[in-house]
């Protein structure tokens, strides 16, 4: 059992590309830490660089207190699941689960004991004798996972695990990653580009943008207060409203309506100023009508999603959603009203995209640190 | 450790280039100081030109349009053949491919031989001697019969690879299937085409088994490169004449292959 | 005529020519092979393809001969020394290509598939047997091995180097970060994996070497030492009246283990390009 620290961990391509850019972090023993961004963030080359396959160019790290950075990936007592899971073709499920026994020299068998035992805690028992291919996607996602479990590793890694799973399945595989990781307790990082998997599984997240992280926190508070915009547009499945808005008379002035400047944060907005106003669609609540207070518009498109309808309003210059429950669905064309729930409504810089907090010095040194 | 593996084998071509080449110089100069003579004497002989003037007829009409063609016609046609067409096909042309050159020889001695030979019985011409009558004839059908099983694997693996999508969306607005070939499958291969057409030329162009078949005669009218090398160097013991005209064919290979590479980069550019 | 049936009739035409097509095909090339399959079994032997008769007199010429049996093991020699020379040295070479990254490689491959069939060709022939002949290894089977060596790796390491490619690299990083030394990696991981793709070239040098003759032709003289190719050519050339009997029964066992060969890969494999020669 061990947490993982790093300090200015950078990992820079040679022709200079610069994959993850002097990143400090801290996964806490036990802990459930999810690494989310678009393709490309360096969240990839962040988890390879823990397990040893990268080496780092800058920076330290360190696993269980014991600093690892020169460390060939054997000796560092982590397992990984790839994407693709990497089970080894030629081998049998049992094989491939004793493998990392193998290797450490363990005898023929306890090999086999573990290997066993271990199959038989993921409901693999009657696969034992057969070959990867014969399995499917949700068995050899297990068969990969044993394979981890089973040389007791100090922590896990999850390179996309659920990524190659049909969407139903994916589901299902999702809580039984998350008991699973819960019973075992081992310290785990997980690489996803879905924000759902990562907002379901993790106890904390980090959402990375070119090579830097841009917010770390709980899923509810990433999910609840965006740090900037680019978190805000990434993380929830409908996409945050996010509208150009000026202050004047204490009030905010959107091109589709109104609305009060919120309290918590009066004193850091001017007269005068323009900002970006954030309020996800499942914050706004929809009245048949035009009000003065609140965001008016056209209903131009309505798109069933089960037990609720996310609501496209168009106004002349801005086009906004809107979350609704499956009773009230409006007419195409109906004029409607929204009005945010009190304490939604998050400001932005117009110019830095960075959220405007009464806590805004805390909250921003892990950004400013990095760019 | 991987440097080891790398560099061996990298070590070991350039040894034995280095080895041959500077072979071929001291052999081709050492003894009598001739130097460039042997080159220039290469050049000026008849029947080296007569050799090179074989062996590009020889080139082109067996490799270039005998080998492409056949093997693109019958990977196109077994595409719709069932698979019992396909296989006995495919297996007779392979073998035709994968038997013993020596074996092979035979086979086609029997099958022109003036007495007695099969071709005469079927074909009820008498004691026909192909062999001496047609000579270059003869070793150009010998060598489509016996390549072109490298063009229709190649080009068996190119078709499968073409989207069965894109050549269905050509039937649907009714191409015809000369249309299709030329605007989808072509497109698709043209690579492939340029590749295999590359290999099969060089080696043909350094096939030594017209030799077993006619000997390079009568007269002459069947010898290709290979022949007349090793008629004047081994049989005729001119190791240095000899080693001036392999070097000017090795530069004409290399000059086959960097007009090849051209066209391929140049498709790659485009 | 309507439009309508011309179109029937161009149609029907086409699907006759197609046929007539494969028939000329599977003549063409079935043809000459008449002879090798009649004629080791017939009475009297000729160039003529025989009429219906059987014997394995013939095949008893082959025993009695004093260099067939031999120049069998010879050329099994040749083969096998070849292909455990050519996968061994191929096999390390194409991974060292495959993972590391160096500019021009694929450059350096195709120049190296280039001179590959210029090796084993003739252009090379006078260079090759001076070569040998400085070397002290002219009328040795380890000269011919060597020989073929150098010109059937090239194509080796590109066929083999496709599976490597292949290969997605999660196996080997997987088995890495299990602690799995670079060593332990090849024989647990690479090898398995990559089976038959070294099937494929082992079967490939195999073929390639049997069916030689130019190289054993000229670099060996002793008829002790010579393979099954070459012995079968003398036994031609030798003068007088050939014996046909003995001829094409040789040919047929010379011919078996590479039609052998050719159906265990078509069965287990296909035989057919892994995609190994991209366009």
């Amino acid at each position: 059992m061990a947490g993982i620290s790093m300090n200015g961990l950078s990992k820079v391509y040679p022709g200079g590309v610069v994959a993850v850019d002097r990143l400090d972090l801290q996964v806490e023993d036990g802990e459930f830490f999810a690494l989310l961004g678009p393709s490309g963030c360096g969240k990839t080359t962040l988890l390879r660089t823990i397990a040893g396959l990268e080496q780092s160019s800058a920076g330290s790290l360190s696993i269980g207190g014991r600093v690892v950075t020169d460390l060939p990936p054997g000796d560092r007592n982590v397992a990984m699941v790839f994407q693709d899971y990497a089970l080894f073709p030629h081998m049998t499920v049992a094989d491939n689960i004793a493998y990392p026994l193998r290797i450490q020299k363990v005898g023929r068998t306890e090999r086999r004991g573990s290997a066993e035992e271990t199959a038989n805690g993921l409901s693999l028992a009657g696969l034992l004798e057969r070959r990867p291919a014969e399995l499917s996607g949700g068995q050899q996602q297990r068969v990969a996972l044993a394979r981890a479990i089973v040389s007791r590793p100090s922590v896990f890694l999850f390179d996309e695990p659920l990524s190659n799973l049909d969407a139903r399945l994916r589901l299902e595989a999702r809580t039984f990653l998350k008991r699973l990781q819960k019973e075992l307790g081992v310290t785990t990082v997980f690489v996803t580009h879905d924000q759902a998997e990562a907002l379901a599984l993790a106890d904390r997240m980090a959402i990375m943008e070119h090579g830097r992280i841009r917010q770390i926190g709980s899923p509810r508070e990433v999910f609840a207060r965006p740090a900037n915009t680019f978190v805000a547009n990434f993380i929830g499945s409908t996409p945050m409203n996010l509208l150009d808005a000026t202050v004047a008379d204490g009030s905010l002035h959107l091109a589709c309506g109104t609305i009060p400047v919120p309290a918590d944060v009066r004193s850091l907005v001017h007269e005068g100023d323009t900002l970006v106003v954030g309020i996800r669609p499942e914050y706004l609540t929809m009245t048949p009508g035009e009000h003065d207070d609140g965001l008016r518009g056209t209903v131009s498109v309505v798109e069933n999603l089960g037990t609720y309808a996310l609501v496209t309003l168009e106004n002349e210059a801005q086009t906004f959603g809107v979350v609704t429950g499956e009773a009230d669905e409006p007419a195409l064309g109906a004029r409607c009203s929204a009005v945010p729930q009190p304490g939604r409504v998050l400001l932005y810089g117009a110019e830095d995209g960075e959220l405007i907090t009464a806590e805004r010095t805390e909250q921003q040194e892990p950004a400013e640190a990095a760019s | 450790m991987t440097g080891v593996f790398l560099v061996f084998p990298a070590l070991w071509t350039v040894y034995i280039g280095l080895l041959r080449y500077s072979l071929t110089g001291v052999s081709a100069s050492a003894p009598t100081f001739r130097g460039i003579h042997n080159y220039t004497d290469a050049l000026r002989d008849p029947l080296f030109r007569n050799a090179l003037k074989l062996t590009i007829f020889f080139v082109l009409l067996s490799a270039v349009i005998g080998q492409s063609m056949l093997g693109f016609a019958i990977a196109w046609r077994m595409r719709r053949s069932n698979a019992i067409t396909r296989s006995v096909v495919q297996t007779l042309v392979l073998l035709a491919w994968i038997l013993p050159s020596t074996v092979v020889v035979f086979l086609w001695q029997a099958l022109l031989s003036r007495n007695d030979g099969t071709l005469n019985a079927l074909l009820r011409s008498g004691s026909t001697d192909w062999a001496l009558s047609h000579p270059l004839a003869t070793i150009v059908v010998f060598n489509i019969w016996r390549g072109t099983a490298f063009s229709m694997l190649l080009f068996s693996a190119a078709l499968a690879a073409v989207p069965n999508s894109q050549l269905e969306t050509a039937r649907l607005v009714g191409a015809s299937g000369l249309q299709q070939l030329r605007d989808v499958v072509f497109p698709h291969i043209r690579g492939h085409v340029l590749t295999n057409t590359l290999l099969i030329s060089l080696w043909t162009f350094n096939d030594f088994t017209p030799y077993l078949l006619t000997g390079g005669g009568p007269n002459h009218r069947s010898e290709t490169l290979p022949v007349y090398v090793y008629n004047v160097a081994l049989k005729g013991g001119q190791l240095g004449f000899g080693s001036a005209i392999s070097l000017i064919m090795l530069l004409i290979n290399l000059v086959v292959a960097l007009f090849y590479l051209r066209l391929l980069r140049e498709r790659r550019r485009a | 005529m309507t439009p309508n049936s011309t179109e029937v009739v161009r149609r029907s035409l086409g699907r006759i020519g197609s046929y007539v097509f494969v028939c000329v095909i599977t003549l063409f090339f079935a043809l000459p092979m008449v002879w090798l399959v009649l004629t080791p079994f017939s009475t009297s032997p000729s160039y003529r393809v025989p009429s219906p008769s059987f014997t394995l007199h013939n095949f008893r010429d082959v025993a009695h001969n004093p260099y067939a049996l031999g120049s069998l093991k010879n050329s099994l020699f040749l083969a096998l020394g070849t292909m455990v020379l050519v996968v061994v040295l191929a096999a390390l070479a194409s991974y060292a290509l495959s993972r590391v990254r160096i500019p021009g490689r694929d450059a350096l491959l195709y120049a190296l598939l280039l001179l590959s069939s210029i090796v084993t060709g003739t252009a090379t022939m006078v260079p090759i047997f001076v070569m040998i002949y400085q070397l002290n290894l002219i009328n040795t089977q380890t000269g011919v091995v060597l020989v073929m060596t150098g010109g059937l790796l090239p194509a080796a390491i590109f066929i083999i180097k496709d599976f490597m490619d292949a290969m997605p690299r999660s196996l080997e990083e997987s088995a890495r970060v299990f602690g799995a030394s670079p060593l332990q990696i090849l024989r647990h991981v690479v090898t398995p994996v990559v089976r038959p793709g070294l099937a494929t070239i082992a079967v490939w040098a195999v073929v390639n070497v049997w069916g030689n003759f130019l190289l054993p032709y000229i670099l060996l003289q002793d008829p002790g030492k010579q393979p099954g190719a070459v012995i079968m050519f003398n036994f031609y050339d030798e003068g007088g009246q050939p014996d046909f009997g003995l001829i094409a029964a040789f040919s047929l066992i010379y011919s078996i283990p590479v039609v052998v060969l050719y159906l265990v890969i078509n069965k287990r494999y296909g035989f057919r390009f892994q995609g190994g020669i991209k366009g």
